[in-house]
């Protein structure tokens, strides 16, 4: 039953196993190639706005955003195996919490005048990943007690509540239309498009530079601190819980209390990760925090590999970049094209990509992409040059289209 | 009074509908150990199906083949998919069913667009009135059909063979198996069975008063749910008694809108998914589940 989920800890005896006879040497060689990939990927990743134009680093933001989520989520899915169809809900709280402390009251032309705190929106967003923990806090005396599946159906009607509530609390919420969300800034010094101006090299840093870095730390924040969760003691007390509760409780594992624990850690992801959107969108709206977003970071977590943290950042760039990519280049494509054209419009065609891999995942690679990655670093190890390794590995969200440079971030983004 | 009664019958025929989802979901969790999330989809498949032929075919006909399409993609989902995953972890298997779900809402989706389709039922839109009770006739057929069916199901469930194979299995996968039940066979009529029962469901959730087939009917499919949960998951009276449970609810939150206001417009869609936290709260394996038991 394990076998299926787990894919760090098996993937690692088994190199282990199958390697007896030269461990000191293969091991530095791995090693050190791997913290010169981490190297080039954050080199990469750091003068990548003076490269790339606004497209490009606005599908990064979304990326960083849905990362976080999809990290958070991995822990309570992917390691904990709790599933949970609510992530959009947790969204929602920290996205809506943002909004409404750190915007400005007033009117919104309707009946209905808006209120908001005006508080500084490093506030809003602190409280509102407070805010979506508490939630998670909340909801988890019945998580705790709602074995496997009643928890994921379970988990699904505060999606719905939640929608209402977004659709009805109109004075903090914006109601049916939503609200604008409020620009970030970090003592005095704003996110958007001037004040202060700034040139870096010569390159204009305007909103989406200035976003880029700020998901950009966030992201690795929140990559640095799951890695290290999961390596510690809980991050094992929550694997046991996975593989048997019954197993867990009897080795010491208070389970009802580390049930509770990793459901607020995940709602406080999937805080950060709905301020950080209402950020990328510029609003917050009912029809961004439905069923089908939970669907989408269940999909971005199993795509990139149940429990697997560098998976999870794997998946949400396959999951976000997708249908943005599509859209981009929907002319060029074979099949995809604009929205009323005859052709499947590009959010479908993500769908469709996305759906299928899903299927195809968990039928033949429960490990997802993190399980392939894994493999593909184990030939390296071995010495076995892996020549075609640059064919296999890049996920398909590359078009044949696709500006060239855009092939380094997701061979970079293996190792991770 | 009149008021209240009305609500009570119309909920009630709501909830007859739900219980024929439910339950369908609950004999594919009995037989597969599937949370199936793709009820949903297969529901609107039905709908989409019998509304699209029955131009061509007529109405009778455009049923007919509406359910066997229905029954034929649940047959096909078990035997590619979920037949090739016999012993998977259950996370995995609902996660499956929801990359299934993915792929089917998001052609179906493609399929309508914006468009309400039509599905032409002879009875049309006429309501009747039994002593001031104001019912659609769809919704009282509906009432009757799922009634039939349900009784049917059951009678079926406890003395035919397949009943019996069923329980056994449901009960003891592996003893079950020894004693020469096919396993297989055995979930794929299941998976049939559910379909049909979703197809059903179908033709009476696009009548009146609903407008006809739309996006928006996989919303209210979803609906039963909380139905299939609330009643326990893998107890069929449950899904039953869920189904009339959450249309009732879902009624009557609907017809004191007004009275209800503080709560939002909109409310009854909701409301299901209320009912049914709070009863998890108090019983976490529903109304009728077998408790799980842990042996150490």
């Amino acid at each position: 039953m394990s076998e299926q989920t787990v894919s760090r800890p098996a993937g690692g005896s088994r190199a282990a196993s199958s390697t007896p006879a030269r461990p000191a040497r293969t091991i530095r060689r791995g090693t050190v190639v791997k913290w010169v990939l981490i190297a080039a990927l954050l080199v990469f990743l750091l003068v990548f706005p003076l490269y790339f134009d606004e497209f490009w680093l606005r599908t990064g933001f979304a990326v960083f955003g849905a990362a976080i989520g999809a990290i958070g989520l991995n822990l309570l899915v992917g390691t904990t195996g709790q599933l949970s169809l609510a992530h959009a809900f947790f969204l929602a709280v920290g996205a809506v919490s943002y909004t409404y402390i750190s915007g400005e009251s007033g009117g919104l032309g309707t009946r209905a005048a808006l209120q908001g705190l005006g508080l500084p929106p490093i506030v809003g967003m602190v409280v509102g990943v407070l805010l979506a923990g508490l939630a998670g806090l909340v909801f988890s005396p019945i998580a705790a007690r709602l074995r496997g599946i009643y928890l994921g159906v379970a988990s699904l009607g505060l999606v719905f509540i939640g929608v209402h509530v977004i659709n009805t609390w109109t004075p903090v919420t914006g109601g049916f239309n939503g609200r604008a969300a409020p620009e970030f800034s970090l003592f005095g010094f704003t996110f958007g498009n001037s004040d202060p101006q700034l040139w870096v090299l010569g390159v204009p840093f305007r909103e989406a530079e200035r976003l880029w870095y700020l998901g950009l730390v966030l992201a690795l924040a929140a990559y640095v601190f799951a890695r290290n969760l999961l390596r510690s003691r809980p991050g094992r007390a929550l694997q046991t819980l996975r593989d048997s509760e019954v197993a867990a409780s009897v080795m010491g594992v208070n389970v009802q209390a580390y049930k509770a624990r990793v459901f607020l850690v995940s709602s406080m992801y999937a805080g950060l990760s709905g301020v950080l959107y209402a950020l990328s969108i510029g609003s917050i709206a009912p029809e961004s925090f439905t069923l089908v977003v939970s669907i989408q970071y269940l999909a971005m977590i199993v795509l990139g590999g149940l429990g697997s943290v560098g998976g999870a950042a794997l998946g949400a760039l396959f999951v976000t970049a997708l249908p943005l990519l599509f859209q981009q280049y929907a002319d060029v494509l074979p099949l995809v094209s604009a929205p009323g054209q005859g052709g499947i419009s590009a959010g479908f065609a993500a769908r469709f990509l996305y759906g299928a891999a899903i299927i195809l995942i968990v039928l033949f690679e429960p490990a997802g992409l993190a399980g392939i990655a894994q493999r593909l670093t184990q030939r390296l190890r071995r010495g076995r040059a892996p020549a075609r390794g640059g064919a296999t590995t890049p996920p398909p969200e590359q078009p044949g289209s696709a500006p060239t440079p855009s092939v380094r971030p997701s061979q970079g983004s293996d190792t991770r | 009074m009149t008021q209240f009664l009305s609500l009570l019958l119309n909920g009630l025929s709501l909830g007859a509908i739900y219980a024929l989802i439910a339950l369908g979901f609950v004999i594919i969790f009995k037989a597969s150990e599937v949370v199936s999330f793709t009820h949903g989809s297969l529901l609107l498949l039905g709908a989409y199906s019998i509304a699209r032929l029955s131009e061509p075919l007529g109405f009778l006909l455009a049923v007919l083949v509406g359910l066997v399409v229905t029954a034929l993609a649940a047959f096909l989902i078990e035997r590619l998919i979920i037949n090739r995953l016999r012993g998977a972890p259950v996370i995995s298997l609902a996660i499956v069913t929801i990359g299934v779900d993915i792929i089917l809402l998001t052609e179906l989706i493609r399929r309508i667009g914006p468009d309400i389709l039509n599905v032409p039922h002879p009875w049309g839109g006429e309501s009747v009135r039994i002593g001031g009770i104001g019912i659609t006739q769809n919704r009282l057929i509906a009432m009757i059909v799922a009634g039939v069916l349900i009784a049917l199901f059951f009678v079926a469930f406890k003395y035919s063979s397949w009943g019996v194979a069923m329980r056994a299995s449901a009960e003891d996968g592996e003893t079950a198996a020894l004693m020469g039940i096919r396993q297989g066979r055995v979930s794929a009529l299941a998976w049939v069975v559910a379909g049909v029962l979703a197809g059903v469901a179908a033709l009476f959730l696009v009548g009146s008063p609903t407008p006809g087939v739309s996006s928006a009917v996989y919303a209210t499919a979803l609906r039963a749910f909380p139905a299939a949960i609330l009643g326990g998951l893998d107890s069929t009276g449950g899904a039953l008694v869920g189904g009339l449970l959450i249309g009732l609810a879902e009624s009557l939150a609907a017809g004191y809108q007004e009275q209800l206001l503080f709560l939002g417009r909109g409310f009854g869609e909701v409301v299901p998914y209320v009912v049914m936290i709070a009863v998890l709260l108090v019983r976490p394996s529903g109304l009728f589940g077998t408790k799980e038991l842990t042996r150490v």
